[in-house]
């Protein structure tokens, strides 16, 4: 087998999270740079001419990238594995968020004049327990977990459009839910402080020196932020690749089908709608984290548009899909930013106001376009090209 | 009492919007197999044709719509011939995102063109209102009620008797067998989302009338989507009943909540979240909605 790295003779090796020796190799080198970019260093991607480092900004939009790489993992485990189509991811990252602010958030009170006795008294305006990272983030994916295992039986009777339109109502209830519960949420336009990602003391929203080097607050969540990334998205590679991946997979592809080869329907899409609740759960508490606050409206149809243009783009039911779209999809402002700067595209104007179209406008309008394309032309989303442009390379120069 | 009746009154006047609405959904979804989620962005583009018309260019409302009834028509047909076409034999899901993303264009560019201010439509019936029985009746909700009985004799008259209402008909049964039969299923295609977009220009028209068009009204246009899922998305019959259903649900909220102390821990403006509601829990019971037809499964 050593010479032969293409030959695949048993199932293991089928299997196998690195089918071959090069894409291990290729892996750790992919690993290696991104952990000397998010220490600050600079990669020559070529020696002398073009270098690429990750500015603050830029080490910021990388983790938050991230985190949404978490979720949109989450999100292709229901629809892209599952086939379970959900446009209600941005409830459960909701459910995620406001959990972990909840627990691991600080509470806020103020002095009121209590009318009857006309003495102040402490009224809590938000509540937070402040709690560790290791309570707070396993709670926001298991509470968000609990609210998928209850949608879920809506799923087992429901199918296609069907069952994206009651994902869509929830994401519609969990904004009222949002809106309502100040206490909870702190309420329309203020929102509330998110969870502190503070781990055992450890604080990765503060700068401070770890081993030895010196570590800003965003390269500390940096960090954070990868590392989580890895141990979830081999989790989810490795469900992927056992029975239950392979169940999930034969309810996706016709579900009377799997359920004719004993395959129990009820029991797989649970399993499918709690891990991707998990995970987005686990992705919306961390991703407010960054930037400190939540609000209650940023969970609304867009967001969980958002999620889908990830995993669409990225790749349908891959994981490194998942991230290569989660990365696009964050980047996508930056580079609209950076398009609007030619002069082909004046037509972008960067004032809120002016212009044809401003860069929000132009960002969602390329997210439409993206979908539509991608849907279109490569199904199969970046992953596709990715393995069309591997095979091309493979046999070069020959082009069969 | 009258509040009763004011309530429901005020329920079947949005029932009206809502059913023209949900009747392009179900149109176009059961011509073609499509699941347009960019019918929103039809009813503000639809919209901002007529108050573009009537108020900028001051022409009569009547010949306004008309001439919004033509470009929505040919904005429908463009966009089937552009983005819909190519998406013929994909997944139903995959299918519905395309729209999905064809509404995120056509809305950014139709609020574009709107601007941020809420723009009068230039309709005759303002806010004018008539005391019947008690009850107070805007102009512009009887004529919403007025509109849609006409759209729909029309339109079911259209199927019944026209020609093309035939081979619609055919192609919403089976497309390949009604294209061997010499129905272009192309034209089919096109004139459902003609007709589809026009009915999203009359939605608009009602929902902007009087009170003035902004960009909110694409939030209600969403509400229609829970009334094609309770009455059943392939039915013309369930799109009106389960306006009817959603509307009430909707209006009886808004008028009652307020009322009883123990309903206020639903919160504010409830009653905007009760249509969704109303969808779980009648797909809880009838998962293909009240009028749809159960799929036959084979392997």
């Amino acid at each position: 087998m050593r010479y032969r790295p293409g030959l695949v003779a048993d199932y293991q090796s089928d299997a196998a999270i690195f089918k071959s020796n090069v894409q291990r190799f290729w892996f750790s080198v992919l690993l290696v740079a991104v952990v000397v970019l998010g220490l600050g260093g600079t990669i020559p991607l070529i020696p002398g001419l073009v270098d690429f480092s990750l500015q603050t900004d830029l080490l910021l939009i990388g983790t938050t990238a991230m985190f949404a790489s978490i979720g949109a993992i989450g999100l292709n485990i229901v629809t892209g594995y599952a086939g379970q189509v959900s446009l209600g991811h941005a409830f459960f990252l909701g459910i995620g968020a406001f959990t972990g602010a909840l627990v691991g958030g600080v509470e806020v009170t103020r002095q009121v004049v209590d009318l009857d006795t006309g003495q102040f008294v402490e009224k809590t305006l938000v509540y937070g327990f402040g709690l560790d990272l290791i309570i707070w983030l396993p709670a926001a994916g298991l509470v968000a977990a609990l609210m998928g295992l209850i949608v879920a039986p809506l799923a087992f009777r429901l199918r296609g459009l069907y069952l994206a339109f009651v994902t869509l109502g929830l994401v519609f209830l969990g904004e009222h839910v949002f809106r309502e519960a100040k206490v909870v949420t702190g309420g329309v336009g203020v929102g509330r402080a998110s969870g502190v990602p503070s781990l055992f003391g450890f604080r990765f929203d503060e700068p401070g020196e770890v081993f030895g080097v010196f570590l800003a607050k965003n390269q500390k969540l940096f960090f954070l932020g990868l590392g989580l990334l890895i141990v979830l998205g081999i989790a989810a590679k490795n469900m992927a690749r056992s029975k239950v991946g392979r169940a999930l997979a034969a309810v996706r592809d016709r579900d009377i089908a799997a359920e004719m080869m004993g395959i129990p329907l009820a029991r797989y899409k649970m399993i499918a709608f709690v891990v991707s609740s998990f995970y987005a759960g686990v992705a919306g508490g961390l991703l407010f984290a960054v930037i400190g606050r939540v609000e209650p409206l940023s969970f609304n149809l867009l967001l969980s548009i958002e999620y889908i243009a990830m995993i669409l783009i990225g790749g349908v039911a891959t994981v490194s899909g998942s991230i290569m779209g989660a990365f696009f999809i964050t980047f996508l402002p930056r580079i609209v930013k950076w398009l609007a700067g030619f002069w082909m595209f004046g037509f972008i104007s960067d004032s809120p106001t002016g212009g044809f179209v401003n860069l929000a406008q132009m960002e969602q309008i390329l997210f439409g376009g993206l979908i539509i394309m991608f849907l279109i032309l490569e199904p199969l989303g970046f992953y596709g090209i990715w393995i069309r442009v591997r095979n091309y390379w493979k046999a070069w120069p020959f082009s069969y | 009492m009258n509040q009763f009746l004011q309530a429901i009154t005020n329920g079947f006047s949005l029932a009206a919007i809502y059913a023209l609405i949900a009747l392009g959904f179900v149109i176009i979804y059961k011509s073609t197999q499509v699941f347009n989620f960019a019918q929103p962005a039809l009813l503000l583009l639809g919209g901002y044709w007529v108050l573009y018309f009537g108020t900028v260019w001051g022409w009569p409302f009547e010949f306004a719509i008309l001439a919004g009834a033509v470009f929505a028509a040919v904005t429908g047909i463009i966009i089937e011939r552009t983005t819909l076409r190519p998406m013929v034999g994909k997944p139903v899901f995959a299918v519905a995102i395309v729209t999905i993303g064809l509404n995120t264009v056509i809305t950014i560019i139709a609020l574009d063109l709107m601007g941020v201010e809420i723009r009068q439509m230039g309709d005759p019936w303002g806010l004018k209102t008539v005391l019947i029985g008690g009850v107070t009746i805007a102009h512009r909700q009887i004529a919403a009620i007025v509109t849609v009985i006409v759209l729909v004799s029309l339109l079911l008259a259209f199927f019944k008797y026209s020609r093309m209402g035939l081979a619609m008909r055919a192609a919403a049964f089976d497309q390949e067998v009604a294209l061997t039969q010499g129905v272009s299923v192309r034209s089919v295609f096109a004139i459902s989302w003609a007709i589809a977009a026009v009915l999203a220009l009359f939605g608009g028209i009602f929902l902007g009338s009087g009170i003035g068009f902004e960009r909110s009204a694409a939030v209600s246009a969403l509400k229609a989507l829970p009334v094609v899922i309770v009455g059943g998305l392939d039915s013309i019959t369930g799109a009106l009943v389960g306006a009817v259903i959603v509307a009430q649900a909707e209006m009886l909220t808004a008028t009652y909540q307020s009322q009883f102390a123990w309903l206020s821990w639903l919160g504010q403006g409830f009653s905007s979240v009760v249509p969704y509601l109303v969808m779980f829990i009648v797909l809880l019971f009838r998962p293909y909605g009240l009028f749809g037809t159960k799929e036959v499964e084979r392997v």
